[in-house]
């Protein structure tokens, strides 16, 4: 098993690819540090670090406002961040492409604004039971202000959505589906074509929260038909500040404005203001350029590496770890879905999460431990939470072989 | 003893552990060892809820002394809560309100009584505090 993992068999140079993020040659408690908690933020790649220098240092100003040259540089620099992205993830436009903080703040904006427009009373909002703190909270909040329901999709033991209970679920009530594409919790990577094709049968649009597909998988909205589709940019490679929210143009026109200010505007009088067109419409007040600029120098960097090598690589490392790990007496996964994303959620008999990460902390090894802000996933399981270690491209199979020797030291000192 | 002389007991034992695994080597076993909360005080009124730990607290008077027990689902939690136990427990409230808790610092333990940590312990020493201020006002 170790020795499918080489050089030759992975499209590109895993080696020269960890030297060109600076941040994983450090030590961590006098040890080479491991760092296996990508899902909750990715490491930065030297031409991310480069960009951002550069963008300071040659052309900041604001955006969309000076008529000096070096405003008009700095706002073509933005806007091309746009355009990579609308290129990235295939949107039909680039004022599909809405600049947000992150993935919660995408989250936020439709649900306020979409929520306000169509939700009514005794309306249905579906989301599922993996779903991340960021995509239930923001919906109970627009479902209390229109007096509507928050429903949830049921998953299996394995951690895969129940699709026959989705038909049911499915109504004349139900105003929108919001659906994580990636779960970070388990690894689950549900089938969100066929969900947005049982919705849109039914007329209901479907917004997905794929912050932790995009640094995975190819992402093409409009294969998928995804009506809304949220991401953050520091789960891919880019900074931390910037997000991306697609909408289809159709919704966004439709939609009342979620921030008012600066930049969202047409024309301003006390009687009555009129709103700037899309994207411009959702971003109100001065933008993170150094953020548009950088995610967007990061999807070209994923790209240049290849996302169907990635994806591959990713598996085996995936199937290594799982296979490495199944080893130690008493490990329980929790996570088994058939289709995962590189993610490992498990639990070893006897033991506290909070103990196994401690110990793998002193060792030098980064993983996540609690309930990954999915408190009903965890209840569903019954758990209090587990450990997780989670990888990118930029990990390697001595990462888990130190992960594994760390979990069995941990195991025989608590036990 | 007081509980300045308790702390400087233990970093003196402390200071005899060669490396980091020695040490927690040390404190689970005292997570391990110590029952130290009665069964009935494990429920949701003694509950502190951290994001990463449970723990359970419970205070009692006794004469002039205030008495505390304690629990953790996290047994590098518990054996650290043992310790703060055997420094707080059956001293005056007074004493407990206006500790100085320095030798968790010295110790090296300064990591899990960090707010960002969320495992229960923070919000336990501020509630065993409370504890003291309330039974000394009551004096
Ligand atoms: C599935 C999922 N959704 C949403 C979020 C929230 O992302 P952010 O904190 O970048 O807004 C996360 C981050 O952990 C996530 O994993």
């Amino acid at each position: 098993m170790a020795d499918t993992i080489t050089k030759n068999k992975v499209g590109f140079d895993i080696e020269k690819v960890r030297k060109e993020f600076p941040l994983l040659s450090r030590e961590m408690n006098g040890k080479p540090l491991v760092f296996l908690d990508s899902a909750a933020s990715s490491q930065k790649p030297q031409v991310l670090l480069d960009s951002i220098e550069h963008y300071y240092k040659h052309l900041h100003s604001n955006v969309h406002r000076g008529v000096y040259q070096l405003s008009q540089e700095a706002t073509n620099a933005h806007e091309h961040g746009r355009k990579q992205i609308q290129q990235f993830i295939n949107a039909a436009s680039d004022k599909e492409i809405i600049f947000v903080r992150g993935t919660t703040e995408g989250i936020n904006l439709v649900a306020s604004s979409y929520g306000r427009k169509f939700l009514k009373e005794g309306d249905e909002v579906l989301v599922s039971a993996m779903e991340h703190h960021s995509n239930i909270v923001p919906w109970q909040l627009a479902c209390e202000q229109a007096g509507a329901h928050l429903k949830v999709i049921p998953i299996n033991d394995k951690g895969e959505l129940l699709m026959d209970e989705l038909d049911e679920l499915l109504t004349e009530r139900t105003k929108i589906v919001s659906l994580v594409h990636v779960s970070n919790a388990l690894g689950t990577i549900n089938p969100v074509k066929e969900v947005i094709a049982k919705a849109h049968a039914k007329g209901i649009p479907v917004l997905v929260d794929g912050a932790q597909a995009i640094p995975h998988m190819k992402i093409d909205v409009q294969e998928l038909d995804a009506d809304f589709y949220v991401f953050s940019g520091h789960k891919m490679f880019g900074p931390t500040g910037i997000g991306i929210l697609y909408g289809k143009e159709k919704w966004l026109n439709e939609m009342p404005p979620y921030h008012g200010g600066g930049e969202m505007i047409k024309t301003v009088t006390f009687e009555k203001t009129t709103y700037n067109e899309l994207p411009f419409k959702f971003e109100a007040g001065t933008p993170d350029i150094e953020g548009s600029i950088g995610i967007g120098v990061a999807a070209e960097y994923i790209q240049q590496i290849g996302q169907e090598a990635i994806a591959q690589y990713e598996h085996e490392l995936l199937e290594y770890a799982t296979a490495q790990l199944s080893q130690i007496e008493g490990i329980r996964f929790v996570g088994t879905a058939d289709n995962k994303a590189s993610v490992i959620s498990f639990l070893i008999d006897g033991t506290h999460p909070y103990d196994v990460g401690t110990i793998l902390d002193k060792l030098g090894i980064a993983v996540r431990t609690g309930h990954h802000c999915t408190q009903p996933l965890m209840d569903r399981f019954d758990i209090p939470g587990t450990v997780r270690a989670s990888f990118a491209f930029y990990n390697n199979k001595e990462d888990i072989d130190r992960l594994v020797e760390g979990v069995k030291k941990a195991a025989s000192m608590l036990r | 003893m007081t509980i300045n002389e308790i702390q400087d007991e233990i970093i003196d034992d402390f200071s005899m552990f060669g490396d980091w695994m020695e040490k927690y080597e040390y404190i689970i076993d005292l997570g391990k060892t110590l029952p130290i909360i009665d069964e009935q005080y494990k429920d949701e009124d003694h509950l502190i809820k951290g994001c990463q730990s449970k723990v359970w607290l419970h205070a009692d008077k006794q004469g002039n002394k205030v008495v505390f027990t304690a629990d953790s689902d996290a047994i590098i939690t518990k054996g650290i809560i043992s310790l703060l136990v055997k420094v707080l427990s059956e001293q005056n409230p007074e004493a407990v309100k206006d500790a100085d808790l320095y030798f968790i610092d010295k110790i090296g333990l300064k990591e899990h009584l960090s707010p960002t940590r969320s495992n229960g312990l923070v919000s336990m020493v501020k509630q065993m505090k409370l504890y003291g201020l309330a039974l000394t006002q009551a004096q």
